[in-house]
């Protein structure tokens, strides 16, 4: 396959994913606003900032922190790369890139996204229709998702999308971990006790993890739990290791002669991923493990670049 | 697609009917059921062909000219559901004419960049070529597989008011619109299959898999199983449905500039497996864009070194450099001397009669009967530069009049010729328009076309502009038996 055409698949995949996950954020963070304690809310505002990394660029776009400023920022401004209006749009241009090569329902389905998305009416989203829209934004990428499973050949088109998704996904689910964890857990002492329920529960729907969670453990929820659930339990989907088990899979199924390098990252991480025990990870700091692993993913990410995709 | 202009008529062939009003022989199936089938069926026919095309054309035609933008403008050429149908001898006569033509003027390319014999003899005068800005230094004495150079052309013809067919214009570099051809004959059999069954229509279907034994028959002889690939300016061309179309029914790989890289005497494409061997490249870049390093420097369509590659023979350009300089307006009229040269035999399709204003004679001529003429520059294209004299005031002709004389070597004249007209569907129901047509013909080891071309109709009443930037639309062409 084209180093070019691979590069605009892994990134049309990982576009509609980042909208998802940046969806599911701006979600939870909806429900946290309007329904937690003003003490934490500074800091609820801040975390999907925090997550995404964009903290720099809203306060140069707004003067004040605000739930309809924070979902006007991370929903619908161009200006904002990492927006979900910016991944639907690079998302559908470059499946227009490639649009040859990927089947009719996977075009029509981001081109239909992205036109549905632009006759929305700012004022509704930013207000009272966020949760509709959040939910509209997971609804078309689990649609593209679905109906790019369902009809893309098994190919390398097929291997670099599942790639790119999976990849996003383990990304999100680290920093979602890592900075809620900071907010939810102050000190590290509480890390046994069962703390403030609903909180905890926001932050296992944002990955769509709460009732895996009931089933699972059939008790309270404990932050080691929840840590260990989005990180070892390979029987949640948005888990890092279930996500590196869909990387790895991918990888292994991609022919590439020259590669060794991001191949051999990727079983080391998903090797760690496999074998590590929860309490090793809290014994070293929780953010320092997951500060590592997302470290490790950019390195991924940047040597699969190099390997298969051409130059950034 | 380049603007094609036409000249204005004063009568004009009917396709369908003769003189005497009854309808001729090889339209009759169409006429009949055309008259038997109540209007109302037609009419939802003719929406669901607008929403199918819609369809498909959201994925065609969704950037058009709003280049980068987010608009997702579609611009759709319009397609007629009436066909238009040509009988088989005709055809027949015509296809003979079209290899004939296409074959003189490979081997007229051929003989400019080898021998020159046909300017040795003087058949064309020598500064005519060798001073033509499409003439290109670089294929001097570069010997191409089956000395073919244009491997797709697309001949532009029209019906004068005897019926006779004429040629407009020879399309040598990279002519387009077949992508349409296709997509009109696939939406008739979806729409009337019942219109299919009266009468055998020659199948067009065929055309990807000969576009590709032919790219394959002109490869480098040292490659033994060729790879092929189309190469594209990119996603923003107006031509890019047409470019990925191409690639995909071909089942070969639609390349950009950057894709490919020059190393070892070869040009290779960027895969994820690492480099792949191109042996032929189906490219729909201009000349000027190929090759940074020969050509214009600030092309970033094209592949640096290729033409050191292309001039070692070891990859083939289909269509080769330089055969612009047989299809200029200058040179358009020796063609008919071109196939008495090369091929001892006289022409089989018209040329329009063509003055030459460097010719004190033609000049004279041209001066005197401005008025009933159309002037053309030599160089010019798109319908710029000209005058269709009996469409123009007095006062402009007076002002092309002082334009030719002060420069009659920059201008050709030709009379007015008209264009035949076929019945389509307008607002007000069955009407006629003009029509004209575009066969595609293939050179590899052979020459091969399919049966039919693009027929493009001028939706306006009396227009005989065909671009479809200008309310020109497509229908399907028919050889029936």
């Amino acid at each position: 396959m084209l180093s070019r055409v691979a590069d605009r698949i892994f990134w049309m995949s990982r576009q509609m994913e980042r909208a998802e996950n940046t969806a599911r954020i701006l979600g939870v963070t909806a429900n946290l606003v309007l329904f937690g304690t003003d003490d934490v809310q500074e800091q609820n505002l801040l975390a999907p900032l925090s997550i995404t990394g964009t903290e720099a660029l809203f306060r140069e776009r707004h003067d004040e922190l605000t739930l309809p400023a924070l979902i006007e920022f991370m929903a619908l401004d161009e200006k904002n790369p990492s927006s979900i209006w910016s991944c639907v749009k690079w998302a559908r241009e470059n499946g227009h890139a490639v649009r040859w090569l990927i089947t009719s329902e996977m075009w029509e389905t981001l081109n239909g996204t992205w036109i549905d998305m632009r006759g929305m009416p700012k004022g509704r989203v930013t207000g009272a229709g966020a949760n509709e829209f959040f939910d509209w934004v997971k609804e078309r990428s689990h649609l593209f998702r679905g109906v790019t499973y369902g009809t893309i050949v098994r190919g390398e088109a097929f291997n670099f999308s599942r790639l790119g998704t999976f990849l996003e996904r383990a990304d999100n689910t680290a920093r979602i971990l890592d900075v809620k964890y900071h907010i939810l857990l102050p000190s590290v002492k509480d890390v046994g006790g069962a703390l403030d329920y609903y909180q905890w529960a926001a932050l296992l729907r944002s990955v769509s993890a709460f009732e895996t969670y009931r089933q699972l453990y059939r008790d309270l929820i404990f932050p080691i739990r929840v840590a260990e659930l989005l990180i070892l339990e390979r029987r949640m989907p948005r888990s890092l290791a279930a996500c590196f088990d869909q990387v790895k899979e991918a990888l292994d199924r991609i022919r590439g002669e020259s590669d060794h390098s991001s191949k051999r990252l990727a079983y080391e991480l998903h090797a760690r991923l496999s074998y590590v025990d929860i309490q090793e990870v809290f014994q070293d700091g929780l953010h320092e493990y997951l500060s590592a692993v997302l470290d490790d993913i950019g390195e991924l990410g940047s040597r699969i670049q190099r390997a298969y995709l051409g130059a950034v | 697609m380049p603007k094609r202009e036409h000249n204005l008529p004063s009568r004009h062939y009917d396709e369908m009917h003769g003189p005497d009003g009854a309808v001729r022989a090889h339209f009759r199936a169409v006429a009949d059921w055309l008259a038997e089938t109540p209007a109302e069926r037609v009419a939802e026919k003719r929406r669901e062909a607008d929403l199918l095309f819609h369809r498909v054309g959201i994925t065609f035609a969704v950037y058009g000219e709003t280049r980068g933008s987010d608009e997702g403008a579609e611009r759709l050429i319009p397609f007629d559901t009436v066909p238009r149908v040509i009988p088989k001898a005709e055809w027949e006569s015509l296809a003979k004419g079209l290899r004939q033509r296409v074959s003189a003027l490979n081997r007229f390319l051929d003989d400019i960049y080898h021998d020159q014999r046909i300017l040795k003899s003087e058949v064309i005068p020598a500064e005519q070529i060798l001073c033509n800005e499409a003439y290109q230094v670089a294929m001097l004495g570069l010997d191409l597989p089956n000395r073919v150079y244009s491997h797709v052309a697309g001949i532009d013809l029209i019906r004068h008011e005897d019926g006779s067919y004429y040629v407009l214009e020879d399309n040598l570099r990279t002519p387009s619109g077949v992508s349409y051809m296709l997509e009109n004959r696939k939406m008739m059999m979806r729409l009337f299959p019942e219109l299919f069954a009266r009468q055998h229509v020659h199948p067009v279907e065929h055309y990807p898999g000969l576009l590709l034994e032919t790219l394959r028959a002109s490869a480098p002889p040292s490659a033994r199983d060729p790879v092929v690939a189309v190469l594209t300016p990119g996603q923003y061309n107006s031509a890019y449905f047409e470019h990925a179309f191409l690639a995909q029914q071909m089942g070969v790989e639609l390349v950009e500039g950057g894709d490919l890289f020059v190393k070892d005497g070869f040009v290779h494409m960027r895969t994820t497996s690492g480099p792949q061997r191109v042996d032929v490249i189906y490219r729909r870049v201009d000349d000027a864009f190929l090759d940074p390093l020969a050509f214009r420097q600030d092309s970033l369509l094209g592949v640096p070194g290729m033409l050191s590659v292309y001039r070692a023979g070891n990859v083939a350009l289909a269509n080769a450099l330089g055969t612009g300089v047989a299809d200029d307006k200058s040179t358009y009229p020796y063609v008919p001397e071109m196939i008495r040269f090369y091929l001892g035999e006289e022409p089989i399709l018209n040329n329009v009669p063509t003055w030459m204003c460097k010719r004190p004679k033609d000049l004279e001529l041209v001066l005197d009967r401005m008025a009933e003429l159309v002037v053309k520059e030599v160089q010019g294209s798109g319908g710029y530069g000209m005058l269709v004299g009996p469409a123009a005031k007095k006062s402009e002709v007076e002002a092309f009049r002082a334009r030719v004389r002060a420069n009659p070597a920059n201008y050709i004249a030709q009379p007015t010729l008209s264009l035949s007209t076929c019945p389509t569907f307008v607002e007000q129901g069955l009407a006629p328009r003009h029509v004209d047509l575009r066969p595609y013909v293939l050179s590899g080891k052979e020459v091969k076309l399919v049966p039919g071309g693009l027929t493009r109709v001028a939706l306006r009443e009396g227009s005989l502009v065909v671009n479809s930037s200008q309310g020109g639309g497509t229908k399907d062409t028919w050889i029936v038996d």
